[in-house]
């Protein structure tokens, strides 16, 4: 399904504040797996994430879905096989249109034309997907969506991302900046249609223990790098205290590795 | 007097309407503040001229106005999208050019279409029972209206909608799969097209086009989208925005006519329009913020201060 290969990314290269973000990840992810990320900050999550998605292109590296090379497409073409949510509750929804008129906008990926964006037959669609979320969204189709909570626009964002049945779809640390109420009511509705419709996703998380509990692999990040990837019986028998420890031990790794290079 | 003033400002408004709408589509829809409707509104109107003083039929100098508007948004969109200008600096360039691209389409700075066939004339002739004073407001109200009604079809197509939410959530719809370089190509070159054909009826109505005709278009047409959206504040479906829009530009035109026909006794003079009419965007800009402390007052006296808010 998702291939990347020795992909490379570099921010503000040539000046002081030079940032290596991806140090040649190298990443392949069958169709239907479950694949969560975890790293402490800046270890490049999101921008592995954006690199998939488009927003950014690699400065070296390959990324194919389904054989198709997506190095240099744009993050409008992507979209035809990617669905995303972001973390900021914000970015996924138009504000300043009403929640079907937003739902309308995620139909079609590509090929969209001059008749109406909604009718009936959508709205009845639509009805029915917003019943399943549980959250009486289906009352309000023509309430604009900034009057709704973080929660609500969250909701709202992964049924969106979902309408079409993308290829891959990319979670990032989408429910972090949630109440724990909402967050969990979220990762619910998350987990609910990732089954229903047997996606391919990658979620990141800074939350260790929906790492191992979610998805059917994980992977650590640290500093660019993939340092960890479990799946399997291993993944079962790990636990939080484990991966601590060996983020630690690696890390400490690396730093003796870079001072070898540098001396 | 004062009647054939309102009326006066009633076709003004109307006509100006349209140019208003165009305003609308890039500023609010669109979230792309494009100055170059200064140069489109008097390229649409020297387009007409030039086609009706040499002949030609006014319903082509129409057509002709509006592919010219069309191409002018196009370059703004090719400076912004393509060359990665900032989108006041595309605006501000394909302004500036435009005012020599209507100097060379006139070949003078001023053509008179007095006793020149306008489309006035040939709806007239349509309908001879009724006066020039009683066609133009009711022409005019109909073109505007077909235009609003096919604005308002558009944004609410597919497409349309996409235009809609890349001047919401940019992000968001690059995400939904669309190339919002296009929207964005798509949303300035309407625009710039409902300018120009504003442009272009108002030269068949004044009998005139002049190259210094468009400055503070732009003002004009924020003024009558501000206005229209104060006072039909808190309606927010597309039909009700445009009406809101259309109706704006009415008041700014009767505004900013009493303000001409009676100004002198506050000390105006007619140069000073432009000011009068900036005074009036400011008004209208902060006219929200006043409806709001005076409405907070008068609840909290109302209530007796049970309600602190």
């Amino acid at each position: 399904m998702l291939h990347l290969k020795n992909i490379y990314k570099c921010f503000a290269k040539g000046t002081s504040y030079e940032i290596e973000a991806l140090r040649g990840i190298n990443l392949h992810i069958p169709e239907g797996n479950f694949v969560t990320i975890i790293g402490s900050n800046g270890a490049g999550k999101s921008t592995l994430l954006n690199i998939i998605a488009g927003t950014i292109l690699p400065d070296k590296g390959e990324i194919t879905i389904n054989q198709q090379d997506l190095t240099n497409k744009a993050e409008y073409y992507r979209a035809r096989f990617i669905g995303r949510v972001f973390q900021n509750p914000l970015l996924g929804t138009a504000p300043s249109m009403t929640i079907e008129e937003n739902l309308a906008l995620s139909i079609k990926r590509f090929g969209r034309g001059l008749h109406l964006g909604l009718n009936n037959e959508r709205r009845e669609l639509f009805r029915n997907k917003l019943v399943q979320l549980e959250l009486g969204l289906e009352h309000m189709l023509t309430k604009k969506v900034a009057l709704l909570s973080g929660g609500q626009r969250q909701a709202l964002t992964i049924l969106m991302a979902t309408m079409f049945d993308p290829k891959l779809l990319l979670l990032d640390e989408h429910t972090a900046s949630l109440d724990p109420e909402s967050s969990k009511k979220i990762q619910l509705i998350t987990q609910e249609i990732v089954k229903e419709k047997k996606l391919t996703t990658i979620m990141v998380t800074h939350n260790m223990q929906e790492a191992l509990r979610y998805g059917n692999r994980t992977i650590m990040m640290d500093r660019g790098r993939i340092i960890l990837d479990i799946s399997g019986k291993k993944r079962e028998s790990v636990t939080i205290d484990y991966l601590l420890k060996q983020f630690s031990k690696l890390r400490k790794e690396e730093y003796i590795e870079d001072e070898l290079v540098l001396a | 007097m004062t009647w054939s003033l309102l009326g006066h400002a009633l076709e003004q408004g109307l006509v100006f309407g349209i140019m208003a709408l165009g305003v609308y589509l890039t500023f609010q829809v669109l979230n792309f503040p494009d100055l170059s409707v200064d140069g489109t509104f008097p390229l649409g109107a020297a387009i007409t001229a030039k086609i009706i003083f040499s002949g030609g039929h006014p319903l082509v100098a129409i057509m002709w106005a509006i592919i010219g508007g069309v191409l002018a948004g196009g370059l703004t969109a090719f400076f912004h999208t393509r060359l990665k200008f900032t989108n006041l600096l595309s605006g501000i360039l394909t302004m500036t050019l435009l005012y020599s691209v209507n100097l060379r389409i006139m070949g003078k700075s001023n053509i008179p279409l007095l006793g020149k066939v306008t489309i006035l004339d040939i709806v007239k002739s349509y309908f001879p029972f009724l006066s020039l004073d009683q066609l133009t407001p009711l022409l005019f109200l109909f073109i505007v209206l077909l235009v609003k009604v096919l604005l308002d079809y558009f944004l609410c197509t597919e497409v349309g909608m996409a235009v809609r939410a890349t001047g919401d959530n940019e992000q968001m719809i690059r995400s939904l799969g669309v190339d919002t370089k296009i929207t964005k190509i798509i949303g300035l070159c309407l625009s710039n097209g409902l300018v120009a054909l504003s442009g272009s009826l108002f030269a068949q109505y004044s009998g005139f086009a002049d190259v210094g005709m468009g400055i503070g278009t732009i003002v004009a047409g924020l003024a009558s989208v501000i206005i229209g959206r104060s006072i039909f504040k808190d309606r927010g479906g597309i039909g009700w925005i445009t009406i809101s829009v259309i109706v704006g530009s009415i008041i700014y035109r009767a505004t900013v006519m009493i303000a001409l026909r009676y100004g002198y006794r506050l000390g105006f003079q007619p140069g000073d329009l432009k000011l009068i009419s900036v005074i009036l965007v400011v008004i209208a800009l902060t006219f929200p913020l006043f409806r709001g402390r005076v409405k907070s007052i008068v609840a909290s006296n109302g209530s007796n201060g049970t309600e602190n808010k």
